[in-house]
């Protein structure tokens, strides 16, 4: 298919999908005791008006299109210039069969840098949430329940202020720590457990602790959250009844928590499995990770449609990571993005 | 040893290393500043100097991206403030499917990846600005606050819909039934009732950029952002003016937090004096009470 | 004159129905009272006067003037919110003006009007205050300031007594009353307290599931209710329900699980018909014999120093409760003991189920 013929579809679809919308807002039953006035009698013109239009702007032009065009360009043969919109416009899978053969038509070898990249990088940032949700349990669990007030206005303020220093100089700080000469192979060395420095940065340490580091935060909030929310009678009633402590725990707060633990893995997952900065500061010259590749997709093969493929790969590797985590969990989307 | 005591000690090296992970590569890092060791390092600590904070003022590239990134910030805020309160406002007046639907759409940009957003901005918009003739569009900077606005928009928005969970509808009605029109009430009456969101999320709003890469690196095109820059140099090599440069953002971060401490305690005293008054009065009245009905 | 008409009322959400074709006029000048247990619509009543509810069927006039399509901004009614609905961010002086500020009234009219509000609630000294400074009794004020400040044609009250404790609200409402007297402006009072109803109305409505059960002034509804619902709702009341099996002139004979009970049959009941028998705590006499009598064992005696009440536990398990007044010459019977009382045939209606 002539891939002229794409815009003006995709261009179409959001606004039907605002004609499905407008109508399930409109026809659907209200609950009782909510007025029944339209959109505009409730909120009055001049606001009605900002609201379609903010509304609309943001979510077709910001959120959908954009997705959708990125959609479609990955189905494009990477052209020059002056062909695009011409007969050699077809629209194709080479940019998909490029990701698992490593090359646009022959079918012989398979592209392992690639596929090995992405797997790594979907298997990693799942250890990583694990890791991260091991990590931050105890601390939130600490706050949440047992310690006094102040303590808990102090500790959140200890947790928010290394996040107020960017992504790229928090990688940097733990460059500077496990590179060869940093902090970490002085203390090794010196204190005689090692007599070589251990390569931290080369065999993928710094880029796993890295993004550890970048997004405890999001686990520690999501956690805590939803255990402040449990009652502590519940956990006094089963220390009285004699329940020891780890009994308490996987069958009194962990079924609980449940939605802080689904949204803090969650986040972590999409967020380390997105990550540009760390990878790009803490990976040496053997180390995979799938964002650097998109990345130099645009900016070194300067292939746009396929670093359109390569990211579509990602944003569904994620689609599906939250869909299983959801169903997994039983829970529904409002749960995780609170 | 009893149970108890060992409970701590293991609670006391829990916390030691969870907040050595936490803040040892800061102090490291602020450390580093201070040396005049050309490799950021603590130890040995070779002598005491300010020449790498003398070195980032002067270096060029950062200071145009920092504008750029306090431009961009700038206008972030100024859109994703009110595309959030906005999409707040339109989920509150929707139910069911419909609502499920919207929810969905806005929320979705909060859990896509960063690098994808950027591209995809940049695609479209690449697209859009070439069919409509409108090529001057297609900008970095403009691209950049695009980009970064659709999920900043959304954070705002998750936190109008929590301010906005506390609006008792009441109010709206009361300015209503007073006469106010349905714009006079929103001015009036809702506007204020959430000026602390309006003030948080353009917080939130505004270092949410300011700190951005994946979005950025994408969207910015041949443009810097300060971000950008300093991604740059960290992959060309380790200099101790980054770890200056880390340091005056903590410095800036520590007093922004101090002043934001020092207004929220000014306003909490505030509002338990009026708290005191109500009680206050609360008293005189039942004692008035007492009395007149002792007169009768 | 009729300031306040309801016509052929229905309003429906959904397949569920909270007002069931109510007709009803309000006089100018009137204090008029909806009394029900929540759910029986008469907030709904009192939303679909203010504007916020559209009717489902019916109108609803003032001054005459249809109301409908007309938007709660620009009707002639005031309403004071049961949680207030004070505006916190404002003063106390801005709240009374915000009224006359959206209706454009300049600010030195608007500012005497303010002060002529403060003074009539006797907050004069209020006017800087912010709301969460004042006290309950002061929130009320403004409130009712706030909604005169407009010159309603109706004011209309949802509860607004409801959060107070006790002392105040009883002081509340001799205010409210006077205040009402004062500006002679027709009052619209919503409230399930039936106390509250019975000492501020002229005229009050009962209401059950969507319907009227009776208009009347607080004598009428107390000692001559129309329907069962009233008779036990409004007051404390004893209740026998059984079949009517003799009529002998403005009296009828009724069969209950208790015995044959003779009362007032103002509701012209024919033999065969289930019906209740109703008769006040305070119409009951202990211990002596009279037209009607019951037996039971004493179970239990509340003595409030002007009245006491005694309960009696009959032989179907149900309690009658006889409410004794002035100090009582008879020693109460002991908890478990026989006792006995009685009632005079005028004292007791008839009323069907």
């Amino acid at each position: 298919m002539l891939s002229s013929a794409g815009h003006p579809f995709i261009f179409i679809l959001p606004f039907i999908a605002i004609v499905i919308f407008w109508v399930m807002a409109k026809f659907e039953p209200k609950p009782v005791g909510v007025t029944q006035k339209s959109f505009f009698e409730r909120n009055g013109v001049p606001v009605a008006i900002y609201l379609i239009v903010a509304v609309t702007f943001w979510s077709l032009f910001m959120i959908v299109l954009p997705q959708l065009f990125m959609v479609e360009m990955s189905f494009r043969p990477k052209l020059p210039q002056i062909e695009i919109g011409g007969p050699k416009d077809l629209y194709t899978f080479e940019n998909y069969h490029y990701f698992i053969y490593g090359s646009t038509t022959i079918s012989d070898a398979i592209n392992w840098v690639h596929i090995k990249a992405f797997f790594l990088t979907i298997f990693a940032s799942l250890l990583i949430a694990i890791f991260n949700l091991a990590l931050c349990y105890p601390l939130a669990f600490y706050m949440a329940q047992v310690a006094p007030a102040a303590r808990v206005r102090f500790f959140l303020l200890l947790l928010i202020a290394p996040y107020w220093v960017n992504e790229i100089l928090r990688a940097f700080a733990l460059r500077i720590m496990l590179s060869s000469n940093g902090l970490i192979n002085k203390i090794l060395i010196g204190s005689g457990v090692v007599d070589q420095p251990v390569d931290f940065i080369g065999n993928d340490i710094a880029l796993y602790a890295g993004l550890g580091y970048a997004y405890m935060l999001l686990m520690i909030f999501s956690l805590y959250n939803t255990i402040e929310t449990l009652d502590h009678a519940q956990i006094e009633a089963a220390r009285d009844l004699g329940a020891p402590w780890w009994h308490i725990h996987t069958f009194i707060v962990i079924p609980f928590i449940k939605p802080g633990v689904a949204s803090g893995c969650t986040l972590v997952f999409m967020l380390s499995a997105g990550s540009l900065a760390a990878p790009l500061v803490l990976s040496g010259p053997r180390s995979l990770w799938f964002t650097p590749i998109v990345y130099d997709r645009f900016n070194q093969a300067f292939n746009w449609p396929q670093g359109a493929a390569y990211a579509l790969i990602l944003l569904i590797a994620c689609v599906t990571f939250v869909l299983f985590v959801l169903r997994l969990g039983r829970l529904s989307l409002g749960e995780i993005a609170k | 040893m009893n149970s108890k005591t060992v409970t701590n000690v293991m609670l006391a090296f829990y916390m030691a290393i969870f907040f050595g992970f936490l803040f040892g590569p800061l102090i490291v890092m602020g450390v580093s500043a201070f040396n005049t060791s050309t490799y950021p390092q603590v130890y040995p600590i070779e002598g005491f100097t300010l020449l790498w904070f003398e070195k980032l003022l002067n270096d060029r590239d950062m200071v145009y991206g920092l504008k750029n990134s306090l431009w961009i910030g700038m206008w972030v805020v100024v859109l994703s403030v009110p595309l959030g309160l906005a999409g707040a406002m339109m989920m509150s007046q929707i139910y069911s499917k419909a609502r499920s639907f919207y929810y969905v759409i806005v929320v979705s940009p909060v859990l896509t990846p960063g690098v994808i957003i950027g591209i995809s901005t940049v695609v479209f918009w690449g697209d859009l600005t070439t069919t409509t003739n409108s090529r001057f569009l297609y900008h970095g900077l403009f691209m950049t606050v695009l980009g970064q606005s659709s999920f900043i928009s959304a954070y705002c928005m998750l936190m109008f819909m929590s301010r906005l969970n506390k609006f008792d509808r009441a109010q709206e009605e009361a300015g209503l039934d007073l006469g106010a029109s349905q714009t006079q009430v929103f001015f009036h009456i809702l506007l204020p009732f959430l000026r602390p969101a309006i003030f948080s999320s353009a917080v939130l709003a505004f270092l949410s950029s300011f700190e951005n890469y994946n979005t950025t690196t994408f969207a910015i095109l041949a443009d810097k952002t300060l971000t950008t820059v300093l991604a740059g140099r960290v992959r060309q090599g380790t200099t101790p003016a980054i770890s200056a440069l880390a340091v005056l953002i903590i410095a800036v971060t520590v007093v922004g937090a101090i002043i934001y401490e020092i207004v929220k305690r000014r306003e909490d005293r505030e509002r338990q004096a009026r708290l005191d008054a109500a009680h206050a009065a609360e008293l005189r009245e039942l004692e008035s009470i007492e009395k007149a009905t002792h007169h009768a | 004159m009729a300031d306040v008409e309801i016509d052929c009322l229905t309003v429906q959400f959904g397949s569920f129905t909270a007002v069931k074709d109510v007709s009803l006029q309000i006089r100018q000048g009137e204090f008029f009272s909806f009394l029900g247990p929540s759910g029986c619509g008469k907030t709904t009543i009192l939303r679909t006067i203010s504007g916020f509810q559209d009717p489902t069927n019916g109108a609803v006039r003032i001054g005459g003037q249809d109301m409908s399509g007309i938007g709660p901004n620009q009707r002639p009614t005031a309403l004071i919110f049961q949680n207030l609905a004070l505006f916190p961010l404002m003063t106390v002086f801005e709240n009374i003006g915000y009224g006359l500020r959206v209706r454009g009234v300049p600010k030195a009219n608007r500012d005497r009007k303010v002060d002529e509000l403060l003074h009539l609630t006797a907050l004069s000294d209020q006017g800087h205050k912010k709301i969460e400074e004042l006290s309950g009794g002061q929130k009320q004020r403004v409130a009712i300031a706030r909604a005169l400040a407009v010159e309603p044609k109706v004011l209309l009250l949802d509860e607004p007594l409801s959060a107070l404790d006790l002392k105040l609200r009883q002081y509340m409402r001799n205010e409210l009353r006077a205040i009402q007297r004062r500006v002679g402006v027709t009052f619209i009072y919503i409230t399930h307290d039936q106390g509250e109803a019975l000492t501020m109305s002229d005229r009050i409505a009962v209401m059950n599931r969507g319907k009227i059960e009776q208009v009347g002034n607080g004598r009428d509804v107390y000692e001559y209710p129309q329907t069962s619902f009233v008779a036990s709702f409004v007051g404390e009341n004893n209740g026998f329900s059984g079949t009517i099996t003799k009529i002998s002139g403005d009296q009828a004979e009724i069969e209950t699980s208790v015995g044959r009970l003779v009362g007032l049959n103002k509701k012209s009941l024919v033999v065969g018909a289930k019906a209740i028998l109703f008769i006040r705590p305070e119409a009951m006499q202990c211990g002596a014999q009279g037209e009607n009598n019951l037996s039971g064992i004493a179970a239990d005696a509340a003595y409030e120093g002007m009245t006491t009440h005694l309960t009696m536990k009959v032989h179907d398990g149900s309690s009658i409760i006889a409410t004794l007044t002035g100090a009582p010459a008879l020693e109460f019977p002991p908890q478990g003991s026989s006792v006995s009382f009685a009632f005079a045939t005028r004292d007791a209606l008839i009323l069907p189920v």
